[in-house]
């Protein structure tokens, strides 16, 4: 009982620790750059696709690329928030009206990457394997591999808390998200830090991707699922909070593994039930006033 | 996006309209069966459309959710089909659909701006889900088997289900409850203020507009012969709407007509052409227009329409 229970709580936190690192990406993306980033799990693709391809054609080891991936979704996010995302807000009536329409664009531009991944690597299944050997836990096994995603997971997010909260471009982003015009005032470069936001967004994206195809199988349509438990987790630990973001990352993860434990297959309904009882009953979230 | 619509005083030339009509309800006897069934899919389109519009247009509540509608529908359709006559069944469908607007419309309609966004869209990926974990766990079955009726039979039930709609969407857009909707849009606490009750009226409203995505569902289910939950539950029916009354153009009735008919054509013309970049092509249209047309098709022909008048007057 005690190994079943060790099972499904570890299984939960190997889960989760995914889900927050991804969640912190579009926390940041809504929260301080206001771009509802339909197209997140795109970027979570892409990632997971040129580690895939890097190990498959060249033997690159999954977590050297993570130096690789990150910076080249980084890239990506940062031009596009200078070009599409800053044209949008200027030309937008309302920050509200730039909410809706930057979410549309997002939308097309998940047909965009999706289908050029398509193009580029085909539409099938892809996976490797990487530290598949067994991993012994007070009885209960794992795969190495997911025992690495989720240190990695953790570091990374402890990391990028510490930059947000001890270096001064971190303050600067804080005052973004608190008071855009305030911060703007102060003398913070609000272009650059916007843009800077939805990058390191990305950022995060391209290193969960990596992280999943590590211990999962990969596909260019994958995206879609992981935007949505992205989407579920921020409001779960309320919109633009960072630590919530962690905490509801890893309190879904252990949702859904105790789900799949008791009913399979009902792990996705149970997320989306969560959700709309949240949403119904503290839109806020569990960090939220 | 400028949910704001202007109220037009010319009113569509009612002589060319009815032959407009005339024409179409007398297609089946003289066109192709392909330009039937293809005319058939672009009044599904613009049922959705224009019943989405009648709703998030003026109050600039974005919904998510017309794929849950027309899924209910669907399931109607392949639950009662051997059961019941056609036409029943597609006001079944509707009401069904309507019954899950007002009771999501009750649980939800409070929440403001992405969270309602995101409801809506949970709300299909629930249904969908469920629905698929039900057939696999306990019937047993993935998908249904929907009795079929001819084409031109489907083509007519649609004409009649958009004939009703365009009355409806017409009727609401000119009377106070229309001009009540719009003023949510604009400032719903102010509306509250004047008197509006401004939830029912909001409720009522996503209901209406449910029932015609329901009545849709219903009809199409006949067509396509087999369906499963990820057919009718297809999330793509909840964004199709949106891009295409955005493209359309919300400020006129005819802006979301014009530009469902538009996309569905472009839509099909591109998956006969392009296979394999359709949905490439598909996105960067969504971007372009969200970009640089604002307000629509209709609203850059306007545009395009004074700047002309306006050299008119310049020369003379």
């Amino acid at each position: 009982m005690i190994v079943t229970i060790l099972d499904v709580v570890i299984a939960g936190l190997l889960l989760g620790g995914i889900y927050a690192l991804t969640a912190v990406g579009l926390s940041l993306q809504y929260g301080v750059a206001r771009v509802l980033n339909i197209a997140h799990g795109e970027f979570i693709m892409i990632g997971a696709f040129i580690t895939w391809w890097l190990f498959a054609a060249f033997g690159i080891n999954p977590l050297v690329s993570l130096a690789i991936c990150g910076p080249i979704v980084f890239i990506i996010g940062f031009t596009l928030y200078r070009t599409l995302f800053t044209r949008l807000r200027t030309s937008s009536a309302s920050p509200a009206a730039f909410e809706g329409n930057s979410m549309l664009a997002c939308f097309g531009l998940l047909f965009i990457i999706q289908n050029v991944a398509i193009l580029i690597w085909g539409a099938d299944m892809k996976g490797y394997s990487y530290l598949a050997f067994p991993v012994n836990f007070g009885g209960a096994v794992f795969a190495a591999n997911r025992l690495i995603t989720l240190g990695f997971a953790m570091v990374i997010g402890s990391v990028f808390y510490l930059f947000l909260a001890r270096t001064r471009l971190g303050k600067a982003i804080r005052a973004a998200a608190q008071d855009p015009t305030a911060a703007g005032l102060m003398g913070v470069n609000m272009k650059q830090v916007l843009a800077l936001c939805f990058g390191f967004g990305a950022l995060m994206a391209g290193f969960g991707g990596t992280l999943i195809s590590m211990s999962y199988k990969i596909q260019p349509t994958m995206g879609l699922e992981y935007t949505v438990i992205a989407l579920i987790v921020i409001v779960l630990g309320g919109l633009g909070s960072i630590p919530g973001s962690f905490i509801g990352g890893l309190l879904l993860g252990l949702v859904g593994s105790i789900v799949t434990y008791i009913q399979p297959g009902l792990s996705l309904v149970a997320y989306y039930a969560i959700f709309m009882l949240l949403l119904l009953a503290k839109p806020t979230g569990i960090l939220g006033k | 996006m400028d949910f704001v619509s202007v109220v037009s005083k010319r009113s569509f030339p009612l002589g060319s309209l009815l032959l407009i009509l005339i024409l179409l309800a007398t297609s089946p006897l003289y066109a192709p069966v392909y330009t039937v069934v293809l005319l058939t899919s672009i009044f599904m389109y613009i049922i959705i459309t224009v019943s989405w519009t009648m709703f998030s247009g003026p109050t600039g509540y974005i919904s998510l959710a017309p794929a849950a509608f027309f899924g209910v529908g669907v399931y109607a359709s392949a639950l009662l089909g051997f059961v019941l006559p056609l036409p029943a069944i597609i006001i079944i469908g509707g009401l069904a659909s309507s019954c899950l607007a007002l009771l999501v419309g009750a649980l939800t309609l409070r929440l403001r701006g992405i969270y309602f966004v995101m409801f809506t869209f949970g709300l299909v990926e629930l249904l969908l889900h469920f629905v698929l974990w039900w057939e696999v766990n306990i019937t047993g079955t993935t998908g249904r088997v929907v009795p079929t009726v001819g084409n031109t039979t489907v083509y007519y039930l649609m004409l009649i289900i958009f004939a009703i709609l365009v009355l409806t969407a017409y009727l609401i857009r000119r009377s106070r409850f229309g001009l009540a909707l719009q003023s949510i849009g604009e400032y719903e606490e102010a509306a509250a203020h004047t008197g509006i009750n401004v939830t029912a009226l909001k409720i009522i409203t996503f209901a209406i507009s449910a029932f015609f995505m329901g009545a849709a569902g219903a009809i199409m289910a006949t067509r396509w012969t087999y369906i499963d939950p990820r057919i009718a539950f297809n999330p793509l029916l909840s964004f199709m709407p949106v891009l295409m009354a955005i493209f359309g153009g919300m400020g006129q009735l005819y802006g979301p007509i014009i530009g469902a008919a538009i996309f569905t054509y472009l839509e099909e013309f591109l998956i006969t052409r392009f296979p394999y970049y359709y949905m490439l092509i598909f996105g960067i249209i969504m971007v372009v227009a969200i970009l640089y047309m604002p307000d629509g098709l209709v609203g850059l022909m306007q545009k395009l329409w004074k700047r002309i008048s306006e050299a008119k007057h310049a020369d003379t």
